[in-house]
């Protein structure tokens, strides 16, 4: 993302008035966060205004954010974040969208981009996000039949059930699995300590 | 007049033109598809899930396994994002080095799309010649990584080490004469970058060859012009990205519009097609080789009159040299600390991407500033372009669907992740 943005002027954010929650360049990218409300205006303005004219959806996905630096989170727990790009002005843009724990549900960007169809069942499948107007939620990687949204930080790396053929039964049987997860590094948060990366301290 | 109802077939997951394990639920009439419907995940590992568990460094032979005809790329693209999270500038020569195996993955993806594509399609000998040059660039690979395709070569920071000074050669062996080891070996006596640049000279006439076997072929024609045709509107719309994109008549390539590594100071053309179709689709592909080979002669050019460091001098980024730990007590603690618990990268997120021969191959990565990431999310070329599926397909034969599946140049292990 060589093209970045470095400040804000270069897209009327201002256009979106009450719909834009927060904007902010970070190492050279804008992330904007949009209101839920009003949200497919919001993006149908991102893509149509000859300004932003932001074409194309790169990627969408879902961010659980209930284990982000050990308990430092404060905001809502689920996000889906855009990723957006311009290919006329050759610019990118994150928009990151936050969703209600109890019921995650936001409109879906199938009208708008196309590209959103697959990503939104990605989503769904992986977090259990849905996208009111989404004309074929289904999931799409998980097994058939599979229950649970594997990607949110509370399930477990090792799964649920493991599969395996019984002979007695001629048979592919589901059981709870046995498997225990084991950490072999593991995780270390180091902010504002000694030891923790700094380009400028080496 | 016979009564025809609509039925639906099942192709795969186990067929040899799905490339790899691929489900499409087409719905027919007569032989006509109504609706297509690919199920993908047969080859889900939840690749984003286990690098929430491993520390920066551990997840990088990962990424080898994603798009595993194009595996330098994919590292590619998360080393970029690893780097931009922790802010550091790669050494000029690490640069160049990962243009010029950027490109040698390009030819070595689009060679075996080639080879693949035309076996689908029901030409048998270009999967073998197309064979033959991979054989050559997979030593390559061998000769600077040790392995022959899930390399890990580069790492945050820049590659894991500088060319070797030496080719390796053919050894002696009962089912081969000396005549024949003398040849073998005959453009191996120099360095990897000799072994290269011979590549370089002789890749062109390859390429020719491909180019007889099919370019004025009649039967390629029938089969790929008119095939899956896509206005660069709705290639836009889509999400295509990469040649998909580009034989659509769109100019886009993050080479030229973003350029990364080394591509700023390189020459090369973008080859852009008119039709949409998979004969266009086939001929940019070709023609990228053809750049690839020029991007990856002025590579070697410049890496033999620049010598100088391959990865950043941070230890807390990079091991330091193995003879520093022998004598340093500080090296040798650096060097435990960053393989047992890893590099703290600062907090934030970003996204990275690289123009991989299958199109853009992006890594979005959130930082907590622990040592393993946040949340990473891969964005595979391959999985907006398998989405327009059935839109390509719709109206064509069921032998088209073949056509149409090889020309997006599909690799499950990037589509499943």
């Amino acid at each position: 993302m060589s093209e970045s943005i470095d400040d804000t002027s270069q897209i009327p954010l201002a256009e979106l008035g009450q719909r834009l929650r927060h904007s902010r360049v970070d190492r050279g990218e804008l992330t904007v966060e949009l209101e839920r409300d009003g949200l497919l205006e919001s993006l149908r303005f991102l893509r149509d205004d000859p300004r932003c004219d932001f074409q194309q959806l790169i990627d969408l996905c879902g961010v659980d954010y209930s284990e982000y630096g050990e308990g430092a989170w404060t905001g809502p727990r689920f996000a889906v974040v855009y990723h957006l790009l311009s290919l006329h002005h050759h610019r990118r843009l994150r928009v990151r969208v936050y969703l209600d724990e109890e019921l995650p549900i936001l409109p879906s960007a199938v009208e708008i981009w196309p590209a959103a169809n697959w990503f939104e069942r990605e989503a769904f499948d992986l977090f259990g996000f849905l996208f009111d107007g989404h004309p074929d939620l289904r999931r799409i990687l998980t097994d058939y039949g599979f229950v649970g949204h594997p990607f949110r930080k509370d399930f477990p790396l090792v799964g649920t059930v493991e599969m395996r053929y019984d002979a007695d039964q001629r048979r592919v049987v589901y059981e709870p699995t046995r498997t225990e997860e084991r950490v072999v590094v593991p995780r270390i948060l180091r902010i504002g300590e000694e030891g923790r990366y700094d380009a400028g301290n080496q | 007049m016979p009564e025809i109802n609509n039925f639906t077939m099942n192709f795969g997951p186990q067929h040899p033109s799905a490339h790899g394990v691929l489900r499409l639920v087409l719905e027919l009439d007569g032989e006509v598809i109504e609706r297509a419907d690919p199920h993908i995940g047969l080859l889900h590992r939840a690749t984003e899930k286990l690098a929430e568990h491993k520390t920066y460094l551990q997840n990088l032979p990962y990424m080898d396994r994603l798009d595993y005809v194009s595996m330098m790329c994919n590292e590619h693209a998360y080393c970029r994002a690893v780097e931009k999270l922790l802010g550091v500038e790669i050494p000029i020569r690490a640069q160049y080095i990962r243009t010029m195996f950027d490109e040698i993955t390009r030819i070595l993806n689009h060679l075996l799309w080639l080879g693949a594509y035309a076996l689908d399609v029901g030409a048998m000998s270009v999967f073998l010649y197309c064979f033959r040059e991979r054989e050559d660039l997979m030593d390559v690979y061998e000769a600077v990584s040790g392995a022959r395709m899930h390399a890990a070569y580069y790492r945050p920071g820049g590659v894991y080490r500088d060319l070797p000074e030496r080719m390796p050669q053919y050894e002696p062996s009962p089912y081969r004469d000396a005549r024949r080891l003398a040849e073998l070996n005959a453009n191996r006596q120099g360095s990897v970058l000799d072994f290269i640049e011979d590549f370089t000279r002789r890749f062109p006439g390859y390429v020719d060859e491909y180019e007889t076997l099919l370019t004025d072929n009649r039967i390629w024609k029938q089969r790929t012009v008119g095939i899956g045709v896509v206005s660069p509107e709705r290639a836009i719309a889509l999400g295509f990205t990469g040649p998909m994109l580009r034989a659509s008549g769109v100019a886009w390539d993050l080479r030229r519009s973003e350029p990364y590594a080394a591509y700023a100071d390189l020459d090369f053309d973008i080859p852009v097609g008119k039709e949409g179709d998979c004969y266009d689709r086939y001929l940019v592909r070709v023609a990228e080789m053809r750049q690839s080979n020029r991007i990856i002669a002025q590579c070697v050019d410049w890496l033999r009159r620049n010598p100088g460091p391959v990865i950043v001098d941070d230890y807390k980024i990079a091991p330091p040299p193995r003879e520093t730990m022998k004598t340093s007590m500080e090296a040798l603690i650096h060097h435990f600390k960053l393989f047992t618990e890893g590099m703290a990268v600062p907090p934030g997120e970003v996204y990275a991407a690289v123009e991989a021969p299958k199109g853009e191959f992006g890594i979005y990565m959130v930082s907590d500033g622990a040592n393993k990431p946040y949340r990473m999310k891969i964005r595979a070329p391959g999985f907006p372009h398998l989405a327009a599926m059935d839109e390509m397909a719709r109206g064509h034969m069921i032998a088209d669907v073949v056509a149409i599946l090889a020309t997006m140049d599909i690799v499950f292990g990037e589509i499943d992740r």
